[in-house]
């Protein structure tokens, strides 16, 4: 059989040195002391056994009837019940601990068992168990986790019958995001990410809670810049004053964005919030300098370069409102499907 | 899996290291599942619930570590004939057994010592070994 060593494993994330120490100060503790079977050996449970098996091996039928060797963990199994009444041991503190570090899911990896004697109906069972091993975190396919070996000795009547020793992981089930999260991606959920305000660019998202467009204009050479920044990348002058862009512009160029799908940016104007395209625009104002921003009105694949556009602000939620520049009515917008060629940005 | 392996099983030849057991196909039903669950008393909601299983990260409720040692138990006294005793058996779980899949277990004598043949088993389905294992088994005083 495959030895009890596991090959140790990269991880993305530093082990901590003290969780893992913890999960090994349970090596050699006794996980099940004097556990006792729910029933004793018995016919309708080693004929429901071999029903489900298929197994038509005539020992296990008849006056002389021995039970399968493989049903040994069965007759330790606390069934729908569980086992009641007994005291919470080291293997309830060991699964807390790993339950509470998101370890919460289980499979079975490793069984190995060794029969000694042949169960037959009217054994009594007991049974002691005790933690063998806890691995180090490990990174499988199902997600990161750790190996727990125990190992149970198996009596008939007090009389050793069998050893079990058992492996199984405990590990956090890999990221799958639920129905609910993943239709709910209405703007009452997804909120657009917060702009980042500094001193450089304060005055600049002043003016758009005003419902000012402002740009900035060199104290030096007058060149108008957007966005904002701390100096003129003309003549190199920090003074600045602003004038309020009137708020006619055009599409200067544009992208679709189609995937990863954002909800926060589709679900603009009462959307139902289904996560879908949306265009970039990079907008040239009337007053000659560009920004980035929605364009609005329009659905995303009828964006057209050249086409005309006006200022609106758009309150996205309670916290921030945005600039957005909408579609216009012009006759032409999205008349020529081969002038989509932008791609800029 | 040679055809010799199924004249070997079941022919009178005594097990050799080297010779093939006869597979064993099963199908991977969702009733085996649940019901070897039930039998082995495991109610762990991941083999019988699918949604539950979902939730878990995995696609299906798939089939425990006990119907498949109790499976490779079958196949080998299948094989091995009605007296032998299984005196040891240990298994390690690969690629899961999900409803609709197809299981096919084989086996190899790797040494006999007397009456006490070693079998290395191997249980296939459509994602690759679902279980490999060991086991010694007796095969009886009248085996064969």
């Amino acid at each position: 059989m495959s030895g009890e060593k596991e090959t140790p494993e990269r991880t993305a994330v530093p082990a901590d040195a003290a969780y893992e120490r913890a999960l090994k100060a349970f090596e050699g503790r006794p996980a099940t002391t004097g556990g006792t079977g729910k029933d004793p050996v018995n016919e309708p449970m080693i004929r429901h056994w071999c029903e489900a098996m298929g197994d038509a091996h005539p020992a296990y039928r008849g006056p002389d009837a021995t039970a399968p060797p493989t049903m040994l963990q069965a007759w330790t199994m606390g069934g729908l019940a569980g086992h009641q009444g007994r005291a919470a041991g080291a293997h309830d503190a060991l699964f807390a601990l790993l339950d509470g570090a998101g370890y919460t899911a289980v499979v079975a990896t490793d069984c190995e068992q060794e029969y000694l004697r042949p169960l037959r109906p009217g054994d009594a069972i007991s049974y002691d168990s005790v933690i063998e091993s806890v691995s180090a975190r490990k990174t499988t396919k199902l997600g990161t986790g750790h190996f727990v070996t125990t190992r149970t000795d198996v009596r008939a009547n007090g009389e050793l019958a069998g050893t079990h020793r058992f492996r199984i992981l405990k590990y956090a089930p890999a990221a799958r995001r639920g129905p609910t999260e993943r239709d709910a991606g209405g703007p009452s959920r997804a909120k657009r990410p917060r702009p980042v305000v500094n001193r450089d660019n304060a005055g600049f998202w002043d003016g758009v809670a005003a419902h000012k467009l402002l740009i900035q204009r060199c104290g030096g050479c007058g060149r108008l810049r957007l966005p904002w920044l701390p100096g003129c990348n003309g003549c190199g002058a920090a003074e600045w004053d602003t004038v309020e862009a009137s708020g006619a512009g055009t599409v200067f160029s544009y992208v679709v964005m189609h995937h990863p799908p954002f909800p926060a940016f589709s679900a603009s104007e009462g959307a139902t919030g289904a996560a879908g395209p949306y265009a970039v625009g990079l907008i040239e104002l009337a007053e000659g300098v560009r920004m980035v921003s929605n364009v609005v009105g329009v659905p995303y694949d009828r964006v057209r370069i050249g086409m005309p556009v006006r200022l609106e602000f758009l309150r996205v939620d309670e916290e921030l409102v945005l600039p957005v520049f909408r579609a216009g009515d012009d006759p032409a917008a999205g008349a020529d499907p081969a002038a989509g060629a932008g791609g800029e940005g | 899996m040679t055809t010799d392996a199924a004249r070997d099983a079941d022919g009178t030849t005594a097990p050799h290291p080297g010779q093939e057991l006869a597979p064993l196909t099963l199908p991977v039903t969702r009733t085996l599942i649940v019901a070897g669950a039930l039998a082995s008393r495991d109610y762990q909601d991941v083999h019988h619930d699918a949604e539950a299983a979902r939730e878990k990260g995995s696609p299906d409720v798939f089939m425990n570590i006990l119907t498949t040692n109790g499976l490779v138990g079958r196949y080998l006294t299948d094989r091995l004939g009605p007296r032998c005793v299984l005196r040891r058996l240990a298994i390690r779980l690969g690629a899961p057994n999900y409803p609709g899949d197809t299981m096919v277990l084989s086996g190899t004598v790797t040494a006999v010592d007397g009456d006490v043949v070693e079998v290395r088993v191997v249980g296939a389905n459509g994602l690759g070994h679902h279980v490999t294992g060991t086991a010694t088994v007796q095969l009886g005083t009248a085996a064969r």
